[in-house]
């Protein structure tokens, strides 16, 4: 019988030395895939190669035969011999393995829980398997139950929600207080990795200009020019207040870069309109007495961890639900396959009869003398239909119990009833 | 006929409230797509038993408590429904359609009176004083509720408690934005419902302005409003102020609208329109 397999290492038993090596070379996919289509003992088969996980699934009638190929398969492309990686392989079988694609489809295996991109690589995965055709009936359906499973996760569950980084937590952070961050503009003060980044995110979501500021005037210019933006100097920051919206700071200043009195000073001037600090700096750049200010906020470094710790909480939480998705579908996958194992018999059957039929015309030929073609092909259709309607009910049977407990003892009547397997009178 | 539109009206709307709300729990936009057209089916129903009865009446047929607050519900829908057109603001039917509802159910529990109507009510200046008036509270309403919704954004985003409900709600910038307009369409609604109010009462009283409670206090809420207008468009008030004062507000209208309406009143109470016991 038919057995669903998948083995392989990810982020979580392999270090990236040794994934890099598999998933180095391109091409790699294309090269495990034909082999895999060559291998006897491996009916259907994917691989996945991504920056964080190198695995294949395949379906067998001989797991550990197939295990011993695709383990070869891949020191074959990676150039390591198999002892070396061996212990950084997991394996999953049966049910555990549709169980196993339909989490890392979801994004529930990922490194960070919830990202989106794993899907996209698995389609991709996907559709080069059917390309170089060593998908078939039960990894097609096997897949597209994934992209369902994925599909559900996502709307049901809030697990792709929310931000789990500084600097995206702080994009959606100025969506919450902008209606739309079209038209808007920061200030960039100072420069750091986090803080550039948080910008970059913020015009990513739709911030039209930015300055940026720096003590030396030459590293605003060189940073302006990189984010296409204006640079200003150090001391025209307090003039900047009255026109942009959003500021992020990050300075090695051991002293406050924006105080508490030039922002308040500034408020009138804007009309109010709402200010958002984004202060990335340790020590704080932003006197902390700004955020009691009306329509003005103040988010530090911490603040932004608070949010991007209780969102990894929330998505922890929202894993349970997913997990549970999951297992429903994997349920459901399962009964499919199981209703599988009623389609030998009907064949076997219909083989059968077939057979009989054939037998029995070439009986019959001499003593009906010469026939015009016509009657040959009545003589055709009368013993097609005759085979076909009697095995019919039989077969209809079967294809309706597929799915119920008793089914194995109906297929095993029906076996005997048609005498299909020759030993089973044997057995008597 | 018109009882089967308003009982018709009535169970959309509660409805759509349900749905409004379910909506707001586990965002699904389907649902919330269903409940606004269903609100728009109960709003359509709504209206057309409003204008079977003012065909049947000849006047604006908010005589009594129970039309009036049915009114003020149909108002508030109204004035949603044209925000709606402009922002798209889908949170909002979930505060927006649950007050209507509920408005909507107390004046079905009021027990229907025949509304007498006199030949004095037969006026086309009493239909606009009444039209305009309510389609301002409407407004005032959204206003009100807007507010509330940027009270409770601001503070969570000012603590930095960032829970479902900060997920829930618009961006603040948003709901300021449509505090102003709905403020700024309420306005002159409410300065046109007064006017032709006072004309009105130069016709039928023969005074236009006799400084009854009712008089009074709709001229210092009048006066509040204006003042907050004043101060958005003049000083630049906006956000957390702004949305105090529009509550603020709305208090002295609902106040006006049913305390001053049952307590206070002599000729402008529903008691002497005619009706019961009245506003």
């Amino acid at each position: 019988m038919i057995k669903i397999a998948s083995l392989g290492m990810s982020h979580e038993t392999a270090p990236v030395e040794l994934r890099e090596c598999l998933a180095k070379d391109p091409d790699n996919v294309s090269a495990a895939l034909a082999s895999m289509r060559d291998l006897e003992c491996i009916h259907e088969g994917l691989f996945l190669s991504t920056c964080n996980r190198v695995e294949a699934l395949y379906t067998s009638e001989d797991l550990d035969e197939a295990k011993k190929s695709i383990l070869s398969l891949m020191s074959r492309l990676s150039g390591i011999p198999e002892h070396r990686f061996l212990p950084n392989i997991f394996t999953f079988e049966g049910k555990e393995a549709v169980s196993h694609i339909f989490r890392v489809a979801s994004s529930l295996d990922s490194m960070v829980m919830g990202e989106p991109q794993i899907l996209g690589q698995i389609k991709d995965a996907y559709r080069q398997a059917t390309k170089a055709k060593v998908s078939g009936v039960v990894v097609n359906r096997m897949m597209h139950r994934a992209f369902h499973v994925a599909k559900r996760v996502r709307t049901e569950t809030g697990i792709s929600d929310a931000a789990v980084s500084v600097s995206y937590a702080a994009a959606e952070l100025a969506k919450k207080i902008f209606r739309d961050l079209d038209g808007k503009s920061i200030l960039l003060i100072g420069a750091g990795e986090m803080a550039e980044l948080a910008a970059t995110h913020l015009m990513g979501h739709g911030v039209s200009s930015i300055r940026v500021a720096n003590r030396t005037f030459q590293v605003a210019l060189e940073k302006a020019e990189s984010f296409n933006g204006t640079p200003v100097s150090f001391e025209e920051i307090g003039p900047q207040l009255l026109e942009v919206d959003i500021v992020v700071t990050s300075t090695a200043s051991t002293e406050p870069v924006i105080k508490y009195e030039q922002v308040k000073s500034s408020l009138r001037k804007r009309r109010n309109r709402p200010l958002f600090f984004i202060d990335i700096a340790v020590p704080r750049d932003v006197e902390p007495r700004v955020n009691e200010l009306e329509n003005v906020y103040v988010y530090d470094i911490d603040d932004l961890k608070g949010i991007v710790e209780d969102n990894l909480a929330h998505r922890k939480d929202e894993a349970v639900k997913a997990g549970r998705i999951v297992q429903e579908e994997v349920l459901k996958f399962e009964r499919w396959l199981k209703s599988l194992e009623v389609v030998p018999t009907i064949v076997s059957l219909r083989e059968k009869a077939e057979d009989i039929r054939q037998t029995e015309i070439k009986k019959s030929r001499n003593a009906l003398g010469s026939l015009t073609p016509s009657q040959v092909k009545a003589i055709e259709t009368l013993t097609v239909s005759l085979s076909e309607k009697i095995i019919n009910d039989p077969i209809l049977v079967l294809k309706k119990i597929a799915l119920r407990a008793t089914r194995d003892t109906y297929v095993d009547m029906a076996r005997r009833l048609f005498k299909l397997d020759q030993n089973n009178i044997d057995e008597k | 006929m018109s009882l089967l539109l308003f009982k018709l009206a009535l169970f959309f709307v509660l409805l759509a409230a349900g749905g409004f709300i379910v909506y707001l729990v586990r965002q699904q936009k389907l649902v919330y797509r269903w409940s606004y057209r269903i609100l728009l089916a109960g709003f359509i129903c709504h209206t057309l038993f409003f204008a079977q009865q003012y065909y049947t009446l000849g006047v604006a047929p908010v005589l009594n408590m129970k039309s009036a607050l049915s009114f003020f519900s149909w108002s508030i829908i109204g004035a949603y429904l044209i925000l709606q057109l402009k922002f798209r603001l889908m949170v909002l039917g979930s505060f927006v359609a649950p007050f209507a509802a509920f408005l909507m159910l107390i004046s079905s529990t009021i027990p229907g009176v025949e509304m007498v109507v006199k030949p004095m009510y037969r006026s086309m200046w009493l239909t606009v004083h009444i039209g305009t008036i309510f389609i301002g509270n409407g407004m005032f309403a959204v206003t009100f509720m807007t507010a509330i919704m940027y009270l409770v954004q601001e503070h969570q985003i000012k603590r930095k408690k960032l829970g479902s409900i900060h997920n829930r709600l618009p961006s603040l910038q948003t709901l300021d934005l449509i505090n102003y307009y709905s403020l700024m369409y309420g306005f002159p609604l409410l300065t046109i419902g007064m006017i032709t109010g006072s004309i009105y009462a130069q016709y039928a009283l023969g005074s236009y302005w006799r400084w009854d409670p009712k008089e009074t206090w709709s001229l210092i809420t009048w006066l509040f409003y204006a003042t907050l207008i004043h101060e958005r468009v003049a000083v630049g008030w906006r956000g957390r102020r702004a949305s105090i004062m529009s509550i603020i507000c709305f208090l002295m209208l609902l106040f006006l609208f049913f305390g001053v309406s049952l307590w206070l009143s002599d000729y402008h109470s529903f008691r002497s329109l005619g009706g019961q016991a009245g506003i």
